[in-house]
């Protein structure tokens, strides 16, 4: 585990608090680190400083010193350093700490400020929260209960802008609702590259827009949803689905790629209804793509596998497993392991092979990345197979050395732990040569093939964890429960084990970890529990030597691996 | 009785029988033959010599140039921009424009002058872009002075390379504001920057230490190379040196501009005497003092003022010494010299909702409080022209104005809030009665937004 740099630590008073906190942090997160929220709309810690909202007005001091000396001026009455206050208000987005600086966030200077910016942006607004997505999760609803004034002065009629833009396929403008705080415009110029916001018009005209022939659709542009701080920017999925508060909150992990960005899965009543990024500072800041968003939609489909089959018959999963294992005992086994499964399901996986002594493999998949948060490599986990000793050389995309062992008689049976043969491109004719025994969670032409076929779980169903690029182990947790019929993948593997002939090391994630962390030297004295929300970095040394995929992501830099004449 | 005759110098030769815009002209009365000086001196002296002459800035904040210059990032290793700025959009203010068209080459004189005072490369002239004229005069001028060596490469023989170009502006109030400026000069819309950090002297123009200055200050540096800083000081007041140009507009007999050293004429002299006082069977009722955003006076009220011996005297309107410091004392600002003159026939409130309207225009509309609050001040006072005005309105819109000022990004806040705030002060009475003079819409009220 690599500790952090020591951090310069300065101190500051807020509000009459000393706090020390890193050089360089601005007044809001020095707030923010001594308890004290200073509200704010057009800041984003991730996105650079616009400055123009003025919500975070603050009264700001700083010790005096004698101009040409340099002494501090002492005050005789507290016998300290003289403070000078800056007679008008600062913004706190833009103001960097600096040692003995003194902030006010509470004064009633600053408390009118508030109020007065409150009452700006309300003027124009629609008010119609009772119809609008962002209710219960908007800023401005929010800071109007703290600063706003209850009634309006405003007798006037309001501006009338654009109510519906679709700005692209999947992100809905309504300018009324807009503040004009620019987030969505800098986002796009600075994190997604992909410069098609501006503002038209003037003052309080002012409207945003996409540029002329241009549309917001690139693959990052649901993130100007999630940092809109009001209602004037929706997802075209999520819009009018449902009230938020309604929503439960599970931290998730984006399957898409190696990245494994940080995300929150939204659900209500065993059905999922968005997923947004979750912070990690060291994975995926605040952001996620578009692409991933979508991916719950794979949970409720028609091709849902629901049913334990055995020889194409309903059956139920002692004799199903009673049959592969049969089979399985006969020898010439070849297990198929996946990139997509969890660690925990990996390390079963290498168990029942090792039982068996049967050949491991994995299945690649591969793609462009693009630098941001989709890398190459489009398993969420094969590090985790690296890690639990699967695999112990990178995979191809395609089985060929299985095909020719199916080929020349020596495979009889494949238990595929959730990897579509005919995908991985076996021929139909390959796979009815051999016994198949298949754990998956949709239908796919393998499935037709299959002897055995057991139901388990999708990603939103079960807990567990990844190893993503970084070697960073990450846990996801059950959003919602699973399709009737289908089983925890861990349960199958542990009674596959068992009927193998094997001893159960439990059915259930905290159980399993006793044994991965007594058996697999990487995660040594780790625990499931203690696996932090931001996952925990594990040395990759031992796998320095391969080389793996991945290009440049947000936050990774793949080491160069040295080239062997 | 003091001195009533105008002193002269940037406008020597505005309005001259005989005195052409091209540069033979301007050689012919002793044109670049500062350049000429100037090129063979060490450029920090010529910097000593402005800060000397404690030149303020002519664009409105009245800020001093020399040490403007001396903010200057020169450490950097990056080049040093001059950005001169003839956005002059201030309404009343029209002194800018009458250098630009009738004596361009004063201008070229004094922003060469400065770039080599400061090490510049590149200069820039932000012209306002409803000045198509003016864009085209400068342009010849240039030209003319590239020609003959004092503009571009080899500066009057010399190792020195600087050249100039006239950059228009789409037409915004805004780009006067010197970062908003930048941004538009960079081809961005004009948002004015946060301060800090980009201050122009360190992150300026395409990030690089940036010098701005009005039309009429680098002007001013011509002069104060011709004259030296100890003759320039000898023009005006303690503080307040050199001359100002003053645009008067309004209710007075002879509107015009009339160049006065700082502090030589007071606001009754200037209206009553120079300008030949009100109109016939009028009487002064209210003078803004520097362009529309500076705070109103009301003829008739009274200031105390505190002498540095620290006894009082007390001023009428009538008595202010037209200098920066006097002016600031008195309230309101010297600012860009647009002197607005209204008389007994003018209804504050609708003199208000003219001002508002322009403001309202006019932001930019980056920062929440002057977005919303200046296009709301002028929701409010065009409601009350159109004859629905309350009682409270003069309350309510003042209210307003003071959530706008001290909180925005740039000084626009100031400048829009600051008229509603003085009239509002100082009119109150009429804000309170509007609703019983005026009930009817008048003919030609702005309309309802």
């Amino acid at each position: 585990m690599i500790q952090p740099a020591k951090l310069d630590l300065i101190t500051v008073i807020i509000d009459g608090k000393e706090v020390a906190v890193p050089k360089g942090t601005n007044a809001i997160e020095a707030a923010r680190l001594a308890g004290t929220d200073v509200p704010h709309y057009c800041y984003h810690p991730k996105l650079s400083v616009a400055g123009n909202c003025r919500m975070c007005l603050i009264e700001l001091g700083m010790p005096m010193a004698d101009r040409a000396t340099r002494e501090p001026i002492m005050d005789p009455e507290t016998g300290k350093q003289k403070i000078g206050w800056i007679p008008r208000p600062q913004i706190g987005c833009a103001t960097n700490v600096a040692p003995g600086m003194q902030i006010k966030t509470q004064s009633p200077m600053i408390k009118e400020c508030r109020e007065g910016v409150m009452e700006f942006l309300l003027i124009n607004h629609p008010l119609d929260c009772p119809i609008c997505d962002q209710a219960g999760e908007c800023k401005l609803q929010e800071q109007a209960t703290s600063y706003g004034r209850g009634y309006s002065r405003f007798i006037e009629q309001k501006n009338v802008k654009p109510k519906r833009t679709q700005l692209g396929p999947r992100v809905v403008l309504d300018d009324e609702r807009c503040i004009l705080c620019s987030r969505c415009v800098r986002f796009s110029q600075e994190v997604a590259k992909d410069d098609v916001l501006g503002f038209v018009d003037r003052g309080s005209y002012s409207t945003l827009t996409c540029f002329p022939g241009k549309e917001l659709k690139n693959n990052y542009s649901l993130n100007t949803v999630d940092i809109c701080p009001v209602g004037a920017l929706t997802s075209t999925d999520f819009r009018f689905k449902m009230r938020v508060w309604f929503l439960k909150q599970i931290n998730s992990i984006d399957t898409e790629s190696s990245v494994g960005a940080n995300t929150v899965v939204w659900s209500r009543e065993g059905e999922i209804y968005r997923i947004t990024p979750r912070r990690n500072d060291e994975v995926n800041d605040t952001w996620m793509a578009d692409s991933g968003r979508l991916l719950y939609k794979q949970v409720q489909v028609d091709d849902r596998l629901k049913e334990v089959t055995c020889h194409g018959a309903a059956s139920d999963l002692k004799t199903a497993l009673a049959a592969a294992a049969e089979w399985a005992k006969a020898g010439d086994v070849a297990v198929v392991g996946s990139g997509r499964s969890s660690v925990e399901e990996q390390f079963l996986t290498k168990k029942i092979a090792d039982k068996l002594g049967a050949t491991t493999s994995l299945v690649a998949r591969l793609g462009q990345g693009d630098k941001l948060l989709i890398s190459e490599d489009r398993n969420p986990n094969t590090r985790g197979a690296l890690v639990t000793g699967l695999i112990d050389q990178l995979p191809a995309t395609e089985l060929t050395d299985l095909a020719s062992a199916i080929e020349g008689g020596k495979v009889k049976t494949v238990i595929s732990v959730g990897e579509d043969l005919a995908a991985a491109g076996l021929t139909a004719e390959q796979i009815s040569k051999v016994n198949v025994v298949y754990l998956g969670t949709h239908a796919n032409p393998t499935t037709a093939h299959a002897g055995v076929v057991v139901p388990t779980l999708t990603v939103f169903e079960k807990s567990g964890s990844f190893i993503n690029q970084q070697f960073r182990i990450q846990k996801f947790a059950k959003v919602v429960p699973g399709p009737r019929g289908a089983i925890d993948d861990l349960t199958v593997l542990d009674q596959l084990l068992m009927a193998l002939g094997g001893d159960s090391v439990g059915g259930d994630v905290t159980g399993i970890w006793t044994t991965l962390a007594a058996e697999v030297s990487a995660l040594a004295t780790m625990t499931f529990r203690t696996i932090p929300q931001t996952g925990l970095l594990l040395d990759s040394t031992p796998w320095a030597n391969l080389s793996f995929p991945e290009g440049e992501t947000l936050h990774f830099k793949p080491a160069l691996a040295e080239i062997t004449v | 009785m003091s001195d009533l005759t105008e002193k002269r110098i940037i406008f020597k030769h505005i309005d001259e029988a005989g005195y052409s815009n091209d540069i033979a002209c301007y050689q012919k009365h002793g044109g670049y033959e500062n350049l000429k000086k100037a090129v063979m001196l060490n450029p920090p002296d010529i910097r000593d010599e402005v800060k000397k002459s404690g030149l303020r800035g002519r664009g409105g904040a009245g800020f001093s140039c020399g040490l403007k210059w001396s903010f200057v990032d020169r450490k950097s290793g990056k080049p040093i921009y001059l950005i001169v700025n003839a956005d002059e959009s201030e309404p009343g203010t029209f002194k800018d424009r009458y250098i630009i068209h009738q004596d361009p080459h004063q201008l070229i004189e004094g922003t060469m002058i400065s770039c080599f005072a400061n090490d510049v490369k590149q200069a820039y002239i932000y012209i306002r872009g409803e000045f198509p004229e003016g864009a085209r005069i400068l342009e010849q001028a240039i030209q003319e002075a590239r020609d003959a060596g004092f503009v571009g490469k080899n500066i009057c023989g010399t190792e020195y390379t600087c050249d100039i170009f006239v950059h228009r502006g789409a037409g915004a109030y805004i780009c006067g504001e010197e970062t908003g400026l930048i941004e538009s000069l960079e081809g961005k819309r004009a948002n004015p920057r946060i301060k800090p950090p980009y201050f122009p002297a360190v992150l300026g123009l395409y990030q690089c230490p940036t010098i701005v200055n009005n039309v009429e200050t680098l002007c001013h540096v011509k002069h104060i190379m011709d004259m030296g800083a100890d003759e320039y000081l000898k023009i005006g007041t303690p503080n307040n040196t050199g001359t100002r140009i003053f645009c008067v507009s309004g209710h007075v007999k002879k509107p015009g501009y009339y160049e006065f050293a700082c502090g030589q004429v007071t606001m009754g002299q200037l209206l009553n005497d120079v300008c030949g006082g009100p109109l016939e069977g009028r009487q002064f009722k209210a003078v803004i003092p520097g362009g529309s955003s500076a705070k109103i006076l009301r003829f008739g009220e009274k200031f105390t003022i505190k002498n540095k011996d620290g006894t009082t005297k007390e001023w009428a309107v009538e008595d202010i010494p037209l200098d920066f410091d006097s002016l600031a004392a008195a309230g309101t600002m010297g600012g860009s010299g647009g002197v607005i003159v209204m008389d007994d026939s003018v209804n504050m409130v609708d003199a208000l909702a003219n001002i508002n309207a322009f403001y309202a225009h006019e932001s930019c509309g980056q920062c929440t409080p002057c977005r919303e609050g200046s296009l709301w001040m002028k929701k409010i006072s065009t409601r009350m022209v159109h004859g629905e005005a309350r009682p409270e309105d003069g309350e309510l819109i003042k209210n307003v104005a003071d959530q706008i000022a001290g909180r925005t990004i740039c000084a626009f806040g100031e400048a829009c809030s600051w008229p509603t705030q003085s009239f509002v002060a100082k009119f109150g009475d009429e804000f309170k009665s509007y609703a019983d003079a005026k009930k009817h819409k008048p003919a030609d009220a702005l309309e309802l937004v």
